[in-house]
């Protein structure tokens, strides 16, 4: 099943005379309207017009995500507002969110997008879909939602949250679909269980699951707790949302919608291309974004590219689950959390430069963050109740700048590991 | 009127109060009276010792967390009744005890209150103004 067939089984040296034209075009129209990027290339003399061929883009600079923070809120745009129709952000601080932006044009081109996705994991007009992610400033939510109505599928918009309703409403809506990260798959699994509810009564067929890291453990686990088939999709907000890559119904990679997307596979330390199905750092640059187009975004996701093709016939390429990052950045329950955030808190509280240790775990299918902290003076107090209370406080800020609850655990002083040069300050223990 | 007390950060592990206790006694340093508050995973122990600098001195050196209060210690009588009447006489002035501890000194005769109160100084005017005797640092570190 395929949602633009022409468009994704097109043939692949036609793909790349495209993409060479909408690279070209994107170049053009980023130097004209973004100042950021116009910079950039006159510091380098590049010139878009002379762009001969796709692999000319490994002259032109990256963009990370501290560029977008730079340009906050709608420095990076290529419109003028009143051309845009929406504004999304990335999850994670509220200081240093990263702000994206789409035309009437591009919300078209995100539910096209995302249909593929949908219609490549098996839904249709027939089916019912229970939307569980976020919907916000997080792109989960709506992003799948104008996906899922563009195909034509009776949307059920209940956002994430309250387990026993979304279970409830699955049973007497008779949902066939569900989407939202696996982790919540399989909470709703066990809170299916305590409730006695037997999964095989429910309608369900499909899930579609992504915005966290998960394992072909974890998939066997869903689809046979659930009675479904789960596939996995990929998307970022700084690149658009869900619907950048998805699998088909082979399960067995995500195929890139490069129609839209060039992607480049490099090692993270070298910057220059890996061997052809070699793990490297996944960097985009959009073909088709008109409010915020990104040149090489640096996602720091891993990954490796399964060139072989696929039996469902589609001609874009594969990539694999996300096998890691390269970077120090957690997703602790769908939210981005970076180390130096936890860092710049308890500095703010210490007064002093703090040893601590982040501890990731999976309870009842939830993640769960602990942050270690060693016991300065300023941190001591003789008072049980000073003590706890300075926990308290070390949580509520935490919680505040990170969006996502965390534990705290006092160990004394000089009891973490010290760590010559880059500080290995992670210690995951979920096992996907 | 106030007697320094020293706090230790100890995690909730095995054999971490022996280590103290290893070290003060390698330094020579008395302990005259100690208290552990806890929870699961941490303690906080506190400790009055006859030479406050060179213990806080030396556990730092050994990797431990120390931090120093004021506390208040009042000798009374050892006999029933005795912390009764110092808390009623407390408690009559409205003031909160943080927490406190106690121990009986060498003859025998006299019990010694350590006290932590919310409001240290008002504590003491209405102690003394009650006639307790209120030990100072010297005479609690050579008891």
């Amino acid at each position: 099943m395929y949602w633009q067939r022409e468009l994704e089984c097109m043939d692949r040296a036609e793909l790349e005379r495209l993409q060479l034209q909408r690279l070209v075009a994107t170049l053009k129209r980023v130097a004209t309207n973004v100042p950021f990027y116009r910079k950039k290339f006159q510091e380098l003399q590049l010139n878009p017009d002379q762009l001969g061929s796709l692999e000319g883009l490994r002259d032109y600079p990256f963009t990370t995500k501290q560029d977008l923070r730079d340009n906050y809120p709608y420095g990076l745009f290529a419109v003028p507002l009143r051309d845009v129709v929406r504004v999304h952000a990335s999850s994670g601080t509220t200081g240093s969110s990263t702000v994206v932006g789409y035309t009437r044009q591009d919300i078209v081109t995100w539910s096209d997008l995302v249909a593929r996705i949908l219609t490549g994991a098996g839904v249709t007009a027939n089916d019912v879909i229970q939307i569980a992610f976020g919907y916000g400033l997080f792109t989960g939510g709506f992003g799948l939602h104008y996906g899922a109505e563009r195909v034509g599928a009776s949307v059920i918009p209940i956002s994430s949250g309250n387990t026993k309703r979304q279970i409830k409403i699955m049973q007497d809506f008779k949902t066939t679909a569900l989407v939202c990260t696996p982790s919540y798959a399989l909470k709703m699994a066990d809170v299916m269980m305590d409730l006695g509810v037997n999964p095989n009564g429910l309608s369900l067929r499909y899930g579609l699951f992504g915005a966290e890291p998960w394992s072909e453990a974890m998939r066997q686990e869903i689809n046979a707790r659930l009675g479904i088939r789960a596939t996995d999709n990929y998307g970022l907000s700084e690149v658009m949302g869900p619907g950048v890559a998805g699998e088909c119904q082979e399960c067995n990679g995500l195929h890139i919608s490069e129609d839209h997307f060039y992607i480049e596979i490099l090692d993270p330390d070298t910057l220059e291309p890996v061997p052809p199905g070699e793990v490297g750092e996944l960097v985009i640059t959009t073909l088709t974004k008109e409010a915020f187009p990104v040149i090489r975004y640096r996602t720091r996701d891993l990954t490796r590219l399964m060139p072989e093709p696929c039996p469902c016939g589609r001609t874009f390429v594969r990539m694999s689950r996300m096998l890691g990052r390269s970077d120090d950045m957690l997703i602790i329950k769908g939210v981005n959390v970076f180390p130096t955030q936890i860092e710049s808190v308890l500095f703010d509280i210490e007064g002093t430069e703090p040893h601590y240790r982040l501890v990731v775990e999976r309870e009842n299918n939830e993640d769960k963050l602990t942050v270690l902290v060693e016991v300065v003076e300023s941190l001591l107090f003789d008072e049980m109740k000073k003590q706890k209370a300075l926990i308290e406080h070390i949580k509520k800020r935490l919680a505040s700048e990170l969006g996502v609850g965390v534990e705290i655990k006092l160990v004394e002083e000089r009891s973490l590991e010290r760590f010559n040069g880059k500080a290995d300050r992670v210690i995951d223990r979920r096992q996907l | 009127m106030l007697v320094e007390q020293i706090a230790v950060f100890l995690e909730n592990k095995s054999g971490r109060l022996a280590d103290i206790t290893a070290i003060l006694a390698d330094n020579a340093i008395n302990i005259r009276a100690l208290s552990v508050a806890d929870t699961a995973d941490f303690g906080i122990l506190r400790l009055i010792v006859d030479k406050v600098e060179q213990a806080k001195t030396v556990l730092r050196a050994n990797g431990f967390t120390v931090g120093k209060t004021q506390v208040v210690a009042v000798e009374v009588e050892d006999r029933t009744g005795g912390l009764a009447k110092v808390l009623r006489c407390i408690k009559d002035a409205g003031i909160n005890v943080e927490y406190m501890y106690a121990f009986v000194n060498k003859t025998g005769e006299n019990a010694v209150l350590i006290f932590r109160f919310e409001k240290m100084e008002e504590a003491i005017a209405t102690l003394q103004k009650e006639g307790f005797t209120i030990l100072s640092k010297e005479q609690i570190y050579s008891l």
